[in-house]
């Protein structure tokens, strides 16, 4: 095996990140956000959804006909999502509800596709899992981010425990409201993107057209 | 009536599903480099999406909603758990006889959205417009102008980005956010464009 175990489960950490790299999965990672909680019920459930959907698959790999593969891996997800869905419904009910159709939408979350038909059917159960998981958490590692920046200056709290007190409530801070609007997210992914890119200068893309400077005779 | 044209207003301007709920992102970012293509995934979209809404409506209403199976003799059956899966075998379904249809009748809008077809059935604006068509509780006549007004929103989101991106790939862009970051951000700017249309009332 080329890859190890572990840099199986590190790379799509910063390397090879799902969302900012990969631009997969980006749909729930900008609606989700705006607060930290449901950022990390989504991070988790993503992860699950991913690493076991993989493993499934995985196991199955050389049982489905690739003509119909993309339907198998789609009754697969969905079935797990259901699983996480009535989950959710049950334990967290509020948290669904603010989810809304997102938990829904992790059936068509590009992350979970991309992860089965690049990773899955090629590779055993152990290592797809693990690779699910990788990649759960690259994902979730974005939005836990998004979701600091959004709800730390937009709201002042973290998790809902305030730690910046807004003026409303008798403290100092300001808040932003901004950071609470779906626009925000964009701008937030962008500059995260925008960091990333400057830490990893390998990960930049190239430009269409190049401006150029003619020398003048 | 009135209705009808305020929850269409709606769908396309004030809740777009692509700039209000970031649905269908992934295709929205990857697929907005030419107007002309933009333009062919966004009629694909509203094509699909007029279908499906509907057609997952009548399934939620006469399958799976608490009490729907009594016609079958099953009034105490609910079965709205294996609402995703189902939702999603329609969409998958649908596109593919979408598919053999066009190649088989019409040829030339085949060649033209032929390869966006596949692409569609993972797009999260269609799953995604169907969930919502659930949770809002819409008739019939409601669904279908939701299915096709949350489609033309997004093929106007699109369409829109994609003529920002023609011009912006000319212009001087700080490395790190060549590509994705700008597209991001212009995405944003977008955003906050359309929810001036918040106020918008009929």
């Amino acid at each position: 095996m080329a890859q190890t175990y572990r840099s199986m489960l590190v790379d799509p950490m910063v390397d090879n990140n799902p969302i900012t790299l990969q631009v997969l999965g980006v749909c729930s990672a900008l609606a989700v956000t705006s607060s930290l909680q449901v950022a990390a019920v989504m991070a988790l459930a993503v992860t699950l959804v991913t690493a076991f959907s993989s493993m499934f698959i995985s196991a199955l790999r050389s049982q489905i006909p690739s003509s119909i593969r993309i339907i198998v891996q789609m009754i697969i997800i969905a079935s797990l999502v259901i699983v996480v869905d009535q989950a959710l419904k049950a334990y967290a009910y509020e948290i669904s509800k603010t989810l809304s159709v997102f938990v829904g939408l992790i059936i068509t979350n590009c992350i979970v596709m991309g992860r089965a038909e690049a990773f899955a059917m090629k590779n055993p159960p152990v290592a797809s899992f693990i690779d699910g998981i990788g990649n759960g958490m690259g994902y979730g590692l974005i939005l836990l981010l998004v979701g600091f920046i959004r709800e730390l200056f937009g709201s002042g709290s973290l998790f809902g425990i305030t730690i910046l007190p807004t003026v409303n409530n008798g403290g100092w801070y300001v808040p932003n409201g901004l950071l609470l609007l779906p626009p925000s997210a964009f701008f937030v992914i962008g500059l995260l993107i925008w960091g990333f890119r400057s830490w990893k200068p390998e990960q930049v893309e190239d430009r269409e057209y190049r401006i150029q400077v003619v020398e003048a005779h | 009536m009135e209705q009808l044209v305020s929850l269409a207003v709606k769908a396309i301007f004030v809740e777009n599903m692509a700039l209000a709920f970031f649905l269908g992102m992934c295709t929205f970012l990857a697929v907005s480099k030419k107007i002309g293509t933009a333009i062919g995934l966004g009629i694909s979209v509203t094509l699909v999406q007029a279908i499906t809404v509907p057609a997952n409506n009548l399934i939620l209403t006469y399958l799976l909603a608490p009490g729907a199976l009594a016609w079958a003799g099953f009034p105490d059956v609910d079965l709205t758990f294996l609402g995703l899966i189902s939702y999603i075998g329609v969409i998958a379904a649908i596109v593919q006889i979408l598919e053999m249809v066009l190649d088989k009748y019409f040829p030339p809008l085949y060649n033209a959205l032929g390869i966006f077809l596949p692409l569609i059935t993972v797009n999260c604006a269609i799953l995604g417009g169907s969930l919502f068509m659930v949770e809002r509780d819409y008739t019939f006549p409601e669904a279908s102008v939701y299915g096709i007004s949350s489609g033309l929103g997004w093929a106007l989101a699109i369409t829109a980005m994609a003529g920002v991106r023609e011009k912006l790939k000319y212009s001087d862009i700080p490395d790190g956010l060549q590509g994705l970051g700008i597209t991001f951000i212009t995405a944003g700017l977008m955003a906050m464009a359309f929810m001036s249309f918040s106020g918008v009332n009929l």
